[in-house]
Protein backbone atom coordinates (compact mmCIF):
# COMPACT_ATOMS: atom_id res chain seq x y z
CA UNK A 1 0.00 0.00 0.00
CA UNK A 2 1.16 3.45 -0.86
CA UNK A 3 1.88 5.42 2.27
CA UNK A 4 2.18 9.14 2.90
CA UNK A 5 4.04 10.76 5.74
CA UNK A 6 2.80 13.62 7.90
CA UNK A 7 2.78 17.06 6.20
CA UNK A 8 2.48 15.61 2.67
CA UNK A 9 0.03 17.39 0.30
CA UNK A 10 -2.78 14.88 -0.19
CA UNK A 11 -6.41 14.52 -1.19
CA UNK A 12 -9.08 12.94 0.96
CA UNK A 13 -12.62 11.93 0.09
CA UNK A 14 -15.84 11.50 2.06
CA UNK A 15 -19.45 10.69 1.39
CA UNK A 16 -21.48 13.77 2.36
CA UNK A 17 -24.93 12.31 1.73
CA UNK A 18 -25.75 8.65 1.22
CA UNK A 19 -28.21 7.82 -1.56
CA UNK A 20 -31.18 7.77 0.81
CA UNK A 21 -30.20 11.08 2.46
CA UNK A 22 -30.18 13.05 -0.77
CA UNK A 23 -32.51 15.91 -1.67
CA UNK A 24 -35.92 15.11 -3.13
CA UNK A 25 -36.62 15.83 -6.83
CA UNK A 26 -33.28 14.63 -8.20
CA UNK A 27 -33.13 12.99 -11.63
CA UNK A 28 -33.16 9.19 -11.38
CA UNK A 29 -29.50 8.72 -12.29
CA UNK A 30 -28.29 11.18 -9.63
CA UNK A 31 -30.58 9.59 -7.01
CA UNK A 32 -28.75 6.30 -7.40
CA UNK A 33 -25.35 7.59 -6.28
CA UNK A 34 -24.15 9.26 -3.08
CA UNK A 35 -22.99 12.88 -2.87
CA UNK A 36 -19.21 12.73 -2.57
CA UNK A 37 -16.62 15.34 -1.63
CA UNK A 38 -12.88 15.57 -2.25
CA UNK A 39 -10.56 18.14 -0.73
CA UNK A 40 -6.80 18.64 -0.53
CA UNK A 41 -4.55 19.67 2.30
CA UNK A 42 -1.51 18.69 4.37
CA UNK A 43 -1.68 15.36 6.15
CA UNK A 44 -1.74 15.63 9.95
CA UNK A 45 -0.29 12.12 10.48
CA UNK A 46 1.19 9.26 8.46
CA UNK A 47 -1.47 7.33 6.55
CA UNK A 48 -2.03 4.77 3.80
CA UNK A 49 -4.19 5.15 0.70
CA UNK A 50 -7.69 3.99 1.55
CA UNK A 51 -7.27 4.58 5.29
CA UNK A 52 -8.89 7.23 7.49
CA UNK A 53 -6.91 10.43 7.39
CA UNK A 54 -7.07 13.95 8.73
CA UNK A 55 -5.74 16.99 6.89
CA UNK A 56 -5.38 20.70 7.41
CA UNK A 57 -6.61 22.60 4.37
CA UNK A 58 -5.14 25.87 3.00
CA UNK A 59 -7.91 27.78 4.80
CA UNK A 60 -6.94 26.12 8.09
CA UNK A 61 -9.89 23.74 8.41
CA UNK A 62 -9.28 20.28 9.79
CA UNK A 63 -11.14 17.77 7.63
CA UNK A 64 -11.37 13.99 8.03
CA UNK A 65 -11.96 11.43 5.29
CA UNK A 66 -10.40 8.56 3.37
CA UNK A 67 -6.98 9.12 1.81
CA UNK A 68 -7.55 9.12 -1.97
CA UNK A 69 -4.38 10.62 -3.38
CA UNK A 70 -0.82 11.54 -2.48
CA UNK A 71 0.47 14.73 -4.09
CA UNK A 72 -2.28 14.13 -6.67
CA UNK A 73 -1.69 14.97 -10.29
CA UNK A 74 -3.60 17.59 -12.30
CA UNK A 75 -4.78 15.47 -15.22
CA UNK A 76 -6.81 17.94 -17.29
CA UNK A 77 -5.12 18.74 -20.57
CA UNK A 78 -5.56 19.75 -24.18
CA UNK A 79 -5.15 16.27 -25.62
CA UNK A 80 -4.89 15.57 -29.33
CA UNK A 81 -5.81 18.18 -31.92
CA UNK A 82 -9.40 17.75 -33.13
CA UNK A 83 -9.52 16.87 -36.85
CA UNK A 84 -12.89 18.65 -37.20
CA UNK A 85 -11.25 21.89 -36.00
CA UNK A 86 -7.82 21.70 -37.60
CA UNK A 87 -8.77 22.97 -41.10
CA UNK A 88 -10.86 25.95 -39.91
CA UNK A 89 -8.03 28.49 -39.62
CA UNK A 90 -6.94 27.80 -43.21
CA UNK A 91 -10.49 27.94 -44.54
CA UNK A 92 -11.25 31.28 -42.94
CA UNK A 93 -7.97 32.83 -44.05
CA UNK A 94 -8.72 31.68 -47.59
CA UNK A 95 -12.12 33.41 -47.50
CA UNK A 96 -10.46 36.69 -46.47
CA UNK A 97 -7.68 36.30 -49.05
CA UNK A 98 -10.20 35.80 -51.81
CA UNK A 99 -12.10 38.94 -50.79
CA UNK A 100 -8.91 40.99 -50.64
CA UNK A 101 -7.76 39.75 -54.04
CA UNK A 102 -11.16 40.55 -55.55
CA UNK A 103 -11.17 44.15 -54.37
CA UNK B 1 -17.03 15.35 8.70
CA UNK B 2 -19.84 16.43 10.99
CA UNK B 3 -22.98 14.33 11.19
CA UNK B 4 -25.35 17.27 10.69
CA UNK B 5 -28.31 15.97 8.83
CA UNK B 6 -29.45 17.56 5.62
CA UNK B 7 -32.65 18.90 7.13
CA UNK B 8 -31.08 20.40 10.28
CA UNK B 9 -28.62 22.44 8.25
CA UNK B 10 -31.13 23.46 5.60
CA UNK B 11 -33.46 24.67 8.37
CA UNK B 12 -30.75 27.06 9.52
CA UNK B 13 -30.26 28.40 6.02
CA UNK B 14 -31.77 31.83 6.65
CA UNK B 15 -29.67 32.44 9.79
CA UNK B 16 -26.42 31.22 8.25
CA UNK B 17 -27.01 33.35 5.18
CA UNK B 18 -27.80 36.48 7.17
CA UNK B 19 -24.62 36.12 9.20
CA UNK B 20 -22.49 35.42 6.16
CA UNK B 21 -23.78 38.18 3.89
CA UNK B 22 -24.58 40.87 6.45
CA UNK B 23 -27.64 42.17 4.61
CA UNK B 24 -31.11 42.37 6.15
CA UNK B 25 -33.11 41.55 3.03
CA UNK B 26 -36.44 41.73 4.87
CA UNK B 27 -36.36 45.46 5.14
CA UNK B 28 -36.62 45.94 1.37
CA UNK B 29 -39.99 44.20 1.14
CA UNK B 30 -42.65 46.58 -0.21
CA UNK B 31 -45.53 44.19 -0.99
CA UNK B 32 -46.45 40.50 -1.07
CA UNK B 33 -44.32 40.12 -4.21
CA UNK B 34 -42.36 43.33 -4.52
CA UNK B 35 -39.20 44.70 -2.96
CA UNK B 36 -37.19 47.87 -3.42
CA UNK B 37 -34.45 46.72 -5.78
CA UNK B 38 -32.69 50.07 -6.13
CA UNK B 39 -32.66 50.68 -2.37
CA UNK B 40 -31.11 47.26 -1.84
CA UNK B 41 -28.29 48.18 -4.23
CA UNK B 42 -27.88 51.74 -2.97
CA UNK B 43 -27.67 50.76 0.69
CA UNK B 44 -24.33 49.05 0.11
CA UNK B 45 -22.90 52.58 0.12
CA UNK B 46 -20.71 51.99 -2.94
CA UNK B 47 -21.30 54.26 -5.90
CA UNK B 48 -19.68 53.83 -9.31
CA UNK B 49 -16.70 56.07 -8.49
CA UNK B 50 -16.02 54.28 -5.23
CA UNK B 51 -16.15 50.92 -7.00
CA UNK B 52 -13.83 52.09 -9.79
CA UNK B 53 -11.39 53.21 -7.14
CA UNK B 54 -11.55 49.92 -5.20
CA UNK B 55 -11.11 47.94 -8.42
CA UNK B 56 -8.20 49.97 -9.68
CA UNK B 57 -6.41 49.36 -6.38
CA UNK B 58 -6.71 45.59 -6.91
CA UNK B 59 -5.71 45.69 -10.61
CA UNK B 60 -9.25 44.93 -11.75
CA UNK B 61 -10.89 46.58 -14.75
CA UNK B 62 -9.70 49.20 -17.22
CA UNK B 63 -9.31 46.45 -19.77
CA UNK B 64 -8.56 47.15 -23.44
CA UNK B 65 -11.30 47.58 -26.04
CA UNK B 66 -10.14 45.86 -29.22
CA UNK B 67 -11.62 46.41 -32.66
CA UNK B 68 -11.92 43.07 -34.46
CA UNK B 69 -11.23 44.37 -37.95
CA UNK B 70 -10.57 41.01 -39.58
CA UNK B 71 -13.66 39.40 -38.11
CA UNK B 72 -15.68 42.40 -39.28
CA UNK B 73 -14.28 41.85 -42.74
CA UNK B 74 -15.26 38.18 -42.52
CA UNK B 75 -18.80 39.22 -41.52
CA UNK B 76 -18.95 41.41 -44.62
CA UNK B 77 -18.03 38.47 -46.89
CA UNK B 78 -21.34 36.92 -45.87
CA UNK B 79 -23.47 40.10 -45.62
CA UNK B 80 -25.64 42.01 -48.07
CA UNK B 81 -24.08 45.21 -49.50
CA UNK B 82 -24.11 48.01 -46.91
CA UNK B 83 -24.49 45.53 -44.07
CA UNK B 84 -21.95 44.11 -41.61
CA UNK B 85 -21.52 46.15 -38.44
CA UNK B 86 -18.15 46.82 -36.81
CA UNK B 87 -17.23 44.34 -34.08
CA UNK B 88 -15.36 45.30 -30.92
CA UNK B 89 -14.46 43.18 -27.90
CA UNK B 90 -13.67 44.14 -24.33
CA UNK B 91 -10.63 42.06 -23.43
CA UNK B 92 -11.70 41.06 -19.93
CA UNK B 93 -9.15 38.24 -19.96
CA UNK B 94 -6.72 41.01 -18.95
CA UNK B 95 -8.14 40.99 -15.40
CA UNK B 96 -5.92 39.38 -12.72
CA UNK B 97 -7.58 35.95 -12.75
CA UNK B 98 -8.52 36.09 -16.44
CA UNK B 99 -12.20 37.04 -16.57
CA UNK B 100 -14.74 39.75 -15.78
CA UNK B 101 -15.56 37.82 -12.59
CA UNK B 102 -12.76 39.72 -10.85
CA UNK B 103 -15.06 42.75 -10.93
CA UNK B 104 -17.66 40.84 -8.93
CA UNK B 105 -15.18 39.38 -6.47
CA UNK B 106 -13.33 42.63 -5.80
CA UNK B 107 -16.19 44.33 -4.02
CA UNK B 108 -17.06 41.26 -1.94
CA UNK B 109 -13.45 40.92 -0.81
CA UNK B 110 -13.34 44.62 0.05
CA UNK B 111 -16.58 44.41 2.04
CA UNK B 112 -15.50 41.22 3.85
CA UNK B 113 -12.21 42.82 4.83
CA UNK B 114 -13.91 46.01 5.99
CA UNK B 115 -16.40 44.10 8.14
CA UNK B 116 -13.67 41.95 9.69
CA UNK B 117 -14.59 38.54 8.30
CA UNK B 118 -11.66 36.09 8.46
CA UNK B 119 -12.21 34.89 4.91
CA UNK B 120 -14.53 34.59 1.94
CA UNK B 121 -16.25 31.57 0.46
CA UNK B 122 -18.19 30.95 -2.72
CA UNK B 123 -20.15 28.08 -4.21
CA UNK B 124 -19.05 28.11 -7.84
CA UNK B 125 -17.51 25.76 -10.38
CA UNK B 126 -16.45 28.51 -12.73
CA UNK B 127 -14.24 31.54 -13.21
CA UNK B 128 -15.80 33.16 -10.20
CA UNK B 129 -13.93 30.75 -7.90
CA UNK B 130 -10.58 31.84 -9.30
CA UNK B 131 -11.68 35.47 -9.06
CA UNK B 132 -12.64 35.14 -5.39
CA UNK B 133 -9.44 33.21 -4.64
CA UNK B 134 -7.35 35.85 -6.41
CA UNK B 135 -9.00 38.78 -4.64
CA UNK B 136 -8.78 36.96 -1.29
CA UNK B 137 -5.07 36.40 -1.87
CA UNK B 138 -4.56 40.09 -2.48
CA UNK B 139 -6.64 41.13 0.54
CA UNK B 140 -5.00 38.61 2.86
CA UNK B 141 -8.24 36.74 3.49
CA UNK B 142 -8.82 33.01 3.82
CA UNK B 143 -10.71 31.45 0.95
CA UNK B 144 -12.83 28.36 0.35
CA UNK B 145 -14.38 27.47 -2.99
CA UNK B 146 -17.04 24.76 -3.18
CA UNK B 147 -17.33 23.25 -6.66
CA UNK B 148 -19.56 20.74 -8.40
CA UNK B 149 -16.65 19.07 -10.12
CA UNK B 150 -16.94 15.38 -11.03
CA UNK B 151 -19.48 12.68 -11.90
CA UNK B 152 -20.06 9.40 -10.06
CA UNK B 153 -17.34 7.77 -12.19
CA UNK B 154 -14.90 10.30 -10.75
CA UNK B 155 -14.49 12.02 -14.16
CA UNK B 156 -13.89 15.73 -13.69
CA UNK B 157 -15.28 18.22 -16.20
CA UNK B 158 -12.00 19.55 -17.75
CA UNK B 159 -12.90 23.22 -17.47
CA UNK B 160 -13.79 22.82 -13.80
CA UNK B 161 -10.56 20.86 -13.22
CA UNK B 162 -8.71 23.89 -14.58
CA UNK B 163 -10.60 26.12 -12.14
CA UNK B 164 -9.65 23.78 -9.28
CA UNK B 165 -6.01 24.18 -10.24
CA UNK B 166 -6.30 27.97 -10.55
CA UNK B 167 -8.01 28.34 -7.16
CA UNK B 168 -5.33 26.17 -5.55
CA UNK B 169 -2.65 28.27 -7.24
CA UNK B 170 -4.15 31.32 -5.49
CA UNK B 171 -3.90 29.48 -2.17
CA UNK B 172 -7.58 28.66 -1.73
CA UNK B 173 -9.09 25.49 -0.29
CA UNK B 174 -11.21 23.78 -2.92
CA UNK B 175 -13.91 21.37 -1.81
CA UNK B 176 -14.93 19.40 -4.89
CA UNK B 177 -18.30 17.68 -4.93
CA UNK B 178 -20.02 15.18 -7.18
CA UNK B 179 -23.12 16.19 -9.15
CA UNK B 180 -26.17 17.52 -7.36
CA UNK B 181 -27.83 20.62 -5.95
CA UNK B 182 -26.96 19.60 -2.38
CA UNK B 183 -23.63 21.28 -2.97
CA UNK B 184 -25.46 24.10 -1.29
CA UNK B 185 -25.85 22.02 1.87
CA UNK B 186 -22.12 21.51 2.08
CA UNK B 187 -21.57 25.20 1.40
CA UNK B 188 -23.78 26.06 4.40
CA UNK B 189 -21.74 23.68 6.58
CA UNK B 190 -18.56 25.47 5.47
CA UNK B 191 -20.01 28.93 6.16
CA UNK B 192 -21.24 27.90 9.58
CA UNK B 193 -17.96 26.24 10.51
CA UNK B 194 -15.69 29.08 9.35
CA UNK B 195 -17.74 32.26 9.83
CA UNK B 196 -16.55 33.34 6.38
CA UNK B 197 -18.24 35.99 4.25
CA UNK B 198 -20.46 34.50 1.55
CA UNK B 199 -19.16 36.07 -1.64
CA UNK B 200 -22.34 34.97 -3.38
CA UNK B 201 -22.60 35.68 -7.10
CA UNK B 202 -25.98 37.25 -6.43
CA UNK B 203 -25.46 39.87 -3.71
CA UNK B 204 -25.59 43.60 -4.51
CA UNK B 205 -21.76 43.70 -4.23
CA UNK B 206 -21.42 41.15 -6.97
CA UNK B 207 -23.68 43.03 -9.37
CA UNK B 208 -22.44 46.54 -8.60
CA UNK B 209 -18.93 45.30 -9.33
CA UNK B 210 -19.97 44.58 -12.95
CA UNK B 211 -21.43 48.05 -13.58
CA UNK B 212 -17.90 49.32 -14.21
CA UNK B 213 -17.67 46.98 -17.22
CA UNK B 214 -20.68 48.50 -18.98
CA UNK B 215 -19.58 51.98 -17.97
CA UNK B 216 -16.01 51.55 -19.21
CA UNK B 217 -16.96 50.15 -22.57
CA UNK B 218 -19.45 52.95 -23.22
CA UNK B 219 -16.82 55.55 -22.35
CA UNK B 220 -14.16 53.80 -24.46
CA UNK B 221 -16.38 53.61 -27.55
CA UNK B 222 -17.51 57.20 -27.07
CA UNK B 223 -13.95 58.47 -26.74
CA UNK B 224 -12.87 56.66 -29.86
CA UNK B 225 -15.92 56.99 -32.10
CA UNK B 226 -17.75 59.99 -30.69
CA UNK B 227 -20.85 57.99 -29.90
CA UNK B 228 -22.11 55.04 -27.91
CA UNK B 229 -22.32 51.49 -29.28
CA UNK B 230 -25.55 50.47 -31.01
CA UNK B 231 -25.61 47.06 -29.43
CA UNK B 232 -23.81 45.32 -26.58
CA UNK B 233 -23.92 41.58 -26.27
CA UNK B 234 -23.25 39.58 -23.11
CA UNK B 235 -23.07 35.87 -22.38
CA UNK B 236 -25.88 34.96 -20.00
CA UNK B 237 -25.86 32.29 -17.29
CA UNK B 238 -27.00 33.45 -13.85
CA UNK B 239 -27.79 36.89 -15.26
CA UNK B 240 -25.29 39.07 -13.38
CA UNK B 241 -23.27 39.77 -16.49
CA UNK B 242 -26.26 41.17 -18.37
CA UNK B 243 -27.64 43.01 -15.34
CA UNK B 244 -24.43 44.73 -14.25
CA UNK B 245 -23.32 45.58 -17.78
CA UNK B 246 -26.69 47.12 -18.69
CA UNK B 247 -26.76 49.15 -15.48
CA UNK B 248 -23.27 50.45 -16.21
CA UNK B 249 -24.26 51.43 -19.75
CA UNK B 250 -27.20 53.41 -18.37
CA UNK B 251 -24.94 55.13 -15.83
CA UNK B 252 -22.61 56.16 -18.66
CA UNK B 253 -25.55 57.69 -20.50
CA UNK B 254 -25.78 54.99 -23.18
CA UNK B 255 -29.47 54.47 -22.55
CA UNK B 256 -30.29 53.79 -26.22
CA UNK B 257 -27.76 51.01 -26.64
CA UNK B 258 -29.52 47.68 -27.14
CA UNK B 259 -28.67 45.00 -24.57
CA UNK B 260 -28.56 41.52 -26.04
CA UNK B 261 -28.06 38.30 -24.08
CA UNK B 262 -26.54 35.16 -25.60
CA UNK B 263 -26.37 31.59 -24.30
CA UNK B 264 -25.23 28.24 -25.62
CA UNK B 265 -28.24 26.05 -26.31
CA UNK B 266 -28.10 23.02 -24.01
CA UNK B 267 -31.76 22.12 -24.25
CA UNK B 268 -32.45 18.48 -23.53
CA UNK B 269 -29.68 18.11 -20.94
CA UNK B 270 -30.61 18.04 -17.25
CA UNK B 271 -28.52 20.25 -14.99
CA UNK B 272 -28.73 17.94 -11.97
CA UNK B 273 -28.10 14.75 -13.93
CA UNK B 274 -25.01 12.75 -13.09
CA UNK B 275 -25.02 11.28 -16.60
CA UNK B 276 -25.42 14.58 -18.46
CA UNK B 277 -22.77 16.36 -16.38
CA UNK B 278 -19.89 15.48 -18.69
CA UNK B 279 -21.93 15.69 -21.90
CA UNK B 280 -22.46 19.44 -21.90
CA UNK B 281 -19.03 20.59 -23.16
CA UNK B 282 -19.85 23.98 -21.59
CA UNK B 283 -19.89 24.80 -17.90
CA UNK B 284 -21.50 28.22 -18.05
CA UNK B 285 -23.16 30.72 -20.37
CA UNK B 286 -25.72 28.11 -21.34
CA UNK B 287 -29.51 27.79 -21.29
CA UNK B 288 -29.38 25.37 -18.36
CA UNK B 289 -28.69 28.45 -16.25
CA UNK B 290 -30.03 31.36 -18.26
CA UNK B 291 -33.59 30.12 -18.71
CA UNK B 292 -34.29 29.24 -15.06
CA UNK B 293 -32.39 32.27 -13.72
CA UNK B 294 -34.02 34.83 -15.99
CA UNK B 295 -37.50 33.51 -15.28
CA UNK B 296 -36.99 33.00 -11.54
CA UNK B 297 -33.97 34.95 -10.27
CA UNK B 298 -34.62 34.32 -6.57
CA UNK B 299 -33.73 30.65 -6.89
CA UNK B 300 -30.29 31.47 -5.47
CA UNK B 301 -28.39 31.21 -2.20
CA UNK B 302 -29.50 34.70 -1.12
CA UNK B 303 -33.14 35.74 -0.51
CA UNK B 304 -33.16 38.51 -3.12
CA UNK B 305 -31.00 38.04 -6.19
CA UNK B 306 -29.44 41.31 -7.37
CA UNK B 307 -29.03 39.79 -10.87
CA UNK B 308 -32.36 40.30 -12.64
CA UNK B 309 -31.71 40.04 -16.35
CA UNK B 310 -35.26 40.38 -17.70
CA UNK B 311 -35.21 43.95 -16.39
CA UNK B 312 -32.49 44.81 -18.89
CA UNK B 313 -32.61 42.50 -21.91
CA UNK B 314 -33.83 43.83 -25.24
CA UNK B 315 -33.17 40.58 -27.04
CA UNK B 316 -31.96 37.07 -26.17
CA UNK B 317 -30.41 34.61 -28.62
CA UNK B 318 -28.94 31.14 -28.39
CA UNK B 319 -26.04 29.66 -30.32
CA UNK B 320 -24.96 26.04 -30.69
CA UNK B 321 -21.96 24.35 -29.11
CA UNK B 322 -20.43 23.83 -32.56
CA UNK B 323 -20.84 27.51 -33.50
CA UNK B 324 -18.94 28.61 -30.38
CA UNK B 325 -16.09 26.20 -31.09
CA UNK B 326 -15.94 27.48 -34.67
CA UNK B 327 -15.82 31.10 -33.53
CA UNK B 328 -13.07 30.25 -31.02
CA UNK B 329 -10.96 28.98 -33.91
CA UNK B 330 -11.79 32.07 -36.00
CA UNK B 331 -10.81 34.52 -33.25
CA UNK B 332 -7.43 32.83 -32.87
CA UNK B 333 -6.85 32.39 -36.60
CA UNK B 334 -7.54 35.93 -37.84
CA UNK B 335 -7.44 38.15 -34.75
CA UNK B 336 -4.54 36.44 -32.98
CA UNK B 337 -6.55 36.16 -29.78
CA UNK B 338 -6.87 32.76 -28.19
CA UNK B 339 -9.67 33.10 -25.64
CA UNK B 340 -12.04 30.95 -23.61
CA UNK B 341 -15.57 29.67 -24.25
CA UNK B 342 -17.79 32.14 -22.38
CA UNK B 343 -16.76 35.28 -24.27
CA UNK B 344 -16.82 33.36 -27.53
CA UNK B 345 -20.47 32.51 -26.91
CA UNK B 346 -21.54 36.14 -27.25
CA UNK B 347 -18.98 36.59 -30.04
CA UNK B 348 -20.61 33.82 -32.09
CA UNK B 349 -23.99 35.53 -31.66
CA UNK B 350 -22.48 38.94 -32.44
CA UNK B 351 -20.96 37.62 -35.66
CA UNK B 352 -24.38 36.71 -36.99
CA UNK B 353 -26.18 39.79 -35.62
CA UNK B 354 -23.57 42.02 -37.30
CA UNK B 355 -24.86 40.76 -40.66
CA UNK B 356 -28.26 42.36 -39.93
CA UNK B 357 -26.86 45.77 -39.02
CA UNK B 358 -25.47 48.56 -41.19
CA UNK B 359 -21.74 48.94 -41.78
CA UNK B 360 -21.50 52.08 -39.65
CA UNK B 361 -23.08 50.46 -36.64
CA UNK B 362 -21.06 49.27 -33.68
CA UNK B 363 -21.44 46.03 -31.72
CA UNK B 364 -19.46 45.44 -28.55
CA UNK B 365 -18.90 41.91 -27.29
CA UNK B 366 -18.42 42.84 -23.67
CA UNK B 367 -15.92 40.16 -22.60
CA UNK B 368 -13.26 37.65 -23.34
CA UNK B 369 -11.96 35.15 -20.81
CA UNK B 370 -8.65 33.33 -20.53
CA UNK B 371 -8.13 29.90 -22.02
CA UNK B 372 -5.90 26.99 -21.07
CA UNK B 373 -5.71 23.24 -20.58
CA UNK B 374 -9.21 21.84 -20.05
CA UNK B 375 -10.81 25.22 -20.65
CA UNK B 376 -10.43 24.88 -24.39
CA UNK B 377 -12.15 23.33 -27.44
CA UNK B 378 -9.51 20.57 -27.59
CA UNK B 379 -10.02 19.39 -24.01
CA UNK B 380 -13.81 19.64 -24.32
CA UNK B 381 -14.09 17.90 -27.68
CA UNK B 382 -11.70 15.12 -26.68
CA UNK B 383 -13.95 14.47 -23.66
CA UNK B 384 -17.09 14.71 -25.82
CA UNK B 385 -15.71 12.03 -28.14
CA UNK B 386 -14.80 9.85 -25.17
CA UNK B 387 -18.42 10.23 -23.97
CA UNK B 388 -19.68 8.93 -27.32
CA UNK B 389 -20.84 12.28 -28.69
CA UNK B 390 -20.76 12.56 -32.47
CA UNK B 391 -18.42 15.44 -33.39
CA UNK B 392 -18.62 16.40 -37.07
CA UNK B 393 -18.61 19.23 -39.60
CA UNK B 394 -21.95 20.25 -41.06
CA UNK B 395 -25.01 22.42 -40.68
CA UNK B 396 -25.03 23.78 -37.10
CA UNK B 397 -28.82 23.35 -37.04
CA UNK B 398 -28.13 19.63 -36.74
CA UNK B 399 -26.34 20.17 -33.43
CA UNK B 400 -27.98 18.13 -30.62
CA UNK B 401 -26.70 18.78 -27.09
CA UNK B 402 -25.43 15.56 -25.55
CA UNK B 403 -25.61 13.69 -28.87
CA UNK B 404 -24.02 15.62 -31.73
CA UNK B 405 -21.71 18.61 -31.85
CA UNK B 406 -21.82 19.98 -35.37
CA UNK B 407 -19.04 22.38 -36.31
CA UNK B 408 -20.06 24.77 -39.12
CA UNK B 409 -18.43 24.37 -42.51
CA UNK B 410 -18.69 28.04 -43.41
CA UNK B 411 -19.16 31.32 -41.46
CA UNK B 412 -22.44 31.96 -43.29
CA UNK B 413 -23.96 29.04 -41.37
CA UNK B 414 -23.72 30.76 -38.00
CA UNK B 415 -27.31 31.67 -37.19
CA UNK B 416 -28.43 32.39 -33.66
CA UNK B 417 -31.94 31.35 -32.65
CA UNK B 418 -34.18 33.98 -31.06
CA UNK B 419 -35.43 33.21 -27.57
CA UNK B 420 -39.03 34.25 -27.23
CA UNK B 421 -38.78 37.02 -24.61
CA UNK B 422 -42.53 37.09 -24.33
CA UNK B 423 -42.53 33.45 -23.29
CA UNK B 424 -39.83 34.11 -20.70
CA UNK B 425 -41.76 37.09 -19.32
CA UNK B 426 -44.92 35.03 -18.97
CA UNK B 427 -42.97 32.27 -17.31
CA UNK B 428 -41.55 34.80 -14.85
CA UNK B 429 -45.02 36.17 -14.06
CA UNK B 430 -46.46 32.68 -13.62
CA UNK B 431 -43.78 31.79 -11.10
CA UNK B 432 -44.16 35.11 -9.28
CA UNK B 433 -47.93 34.72 -9.05
CA UNK B 434 -47.62 31.10 -7.92
CA UNK B 435 -45.35 32.31 -5.11
CA UNK B 436 -47.99 34.68 -3.74
CA UNK B 437 -48.58 33.68 -0.10
CA UNK B 438 -52.00 32.19 0.78
CA UNK B 439 -54.56 34.88 1.47
CA UNK B 440 -52.51 37.73 -0.03
CA UNK B 441 -53.51 39.70 -3.10
CA UNK B 442 -51.36 41.51 -5.63
CA UNK B 443 -51.04 45.22 -4.80
CA UNK B 444 -50.51 48.22 -7.06
CA UNK B 445 -46.90 48.33 -5.83
CA UNK B 446 -46.50 44.70 -6.89
CA UNK B 447 -47.81 45.47 -10.36
CA UNK B 448 -45.36 48.34 -10.85
CA UNK B 449 -42.58 46.10 -9.54
CA UNK B 450 -43.49 43.20 -11.84
CA UNK B 451 -43.62 45.50 -14.86
CA UNK B 452 -40.09 46.72 -14.06
CA UNK B 453 -38.96 43.14 -13.46
CA UNK B 454 -39.85 42.07 -16.99
CA UNK B 455 -39.44 45.40 -18.79
CA UNK B 456 -43.05 45.79 -19.92
CA UNK B 457 -45.93 48.12 -19.18
CA UNK B 458 -48.33 47.58 -16.32
CA UNK B 459 -51.13 46.62 -18.73
CA UNK B 460 -49.10 43.58 -19.78
CA UNK B 461 -48.82 42.55 -16.13
CA UNK B 462 -52.52 43.15 -15.40
CA UNK B 463 -53.53 41.02 -18.36
CA UNK B 464 -51.21 38.24 -17.28
CA UNK B 465 -52.66 38.33 -13.77
CA UNK B 466 -56.19 38.07 -15.15
CA UNK B 467 -55.36 35.12 -17.36
CA UNK B 468 -53.50 33.46 -14.47
CA UNK B 469 -56.62 33.75 -12.32
CA UNK B 470 -58.79 32.40 -15.09
CA UNK B 471 -56.65 29.29 -15.41
CA UNK B 472 -56.69 28.77 -11.64
CA UNK B 473 -60.48 28.85 -11.52
C1 LIG C 1 -16.37 34.37 -18.36
C2 LIG C 1 -17.84 34.33 -18.06
N1 LIG C 1 -18.68 35.00 -18.85
C3 LIG C 1 -20.01 35.02 -18.62
C4 LIG C 1 -20.57 34.34 -17.57
C5 LIG C 1 -22.05 34.45 -17.34
O1 LIG C 1 -22.32 35.39 -16.34
P1 LIG C 1 -23.64 35.37 -15.48
O2 LIG C 1 -23.65 34.08 -14.71
O3 LIG C 1 -23.55 36.54 -14.59
O4 LIG C 1 -24.80 35.44 -16.42
C6 LIG C 1 -19.72 33.62 -16.71
C7 LIG C 1 -20.27 32.97 -15.52
O5 LIG C 1 -20.41 31.90 -15.28
C8 LIG C 1 -18.32 33.62 -16.97
O6 LIG C 1 -17.48 32.95 -16.17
Amino acid sequence: MERAVKNTWVEIGAVILEKDQRAPNLPDDTKQVPLEMRVKGFLLHDAEIGAEAEIITPSGRTVRGTLTGINPEYTHMFGRPIPELSPIAGEIRAILRERRNAS
Amino acid sequence: MSTDSYKTIMDQKADIMRASVGIDYEKYTTGPLSFDYEAMLNDTGYDLDAIRDIQSRSAVGDTPLVELKNLTELVRTVSDPGKGARLFVKDEAANPSGSFKDRRASLSAFEAKKKGYPGIAAATSGNYGAAVASQAAKAGLGCIIVQEAFDSQGIAQPEIAEKTRACEAYGAEVARLSVGPELFYYFLIVLEETGYFNASLYTPYSILGIETLGYELAVQVNEREGRFPDLVIATHAGGGNVTGTARGLIKAGAADTLMVAASVDLSGLHMASDRDFNRKSFTTGHTGFSVPFSTWPDRTDVPRNAARSLRYMDRFVTVTQGEVFYMTEALAAIEGMERGPAGNTSLAAAFAIARELDREQIIVVQETEYTGAGKHPLGQLNLAKQMGIDVRRGDPRENRPGKAIVIPEHPSQITPVEMDLDRLRRSYLRKALDSLPEGETVTETDIAFLAAEIKTGETYVREAIESHERTKR
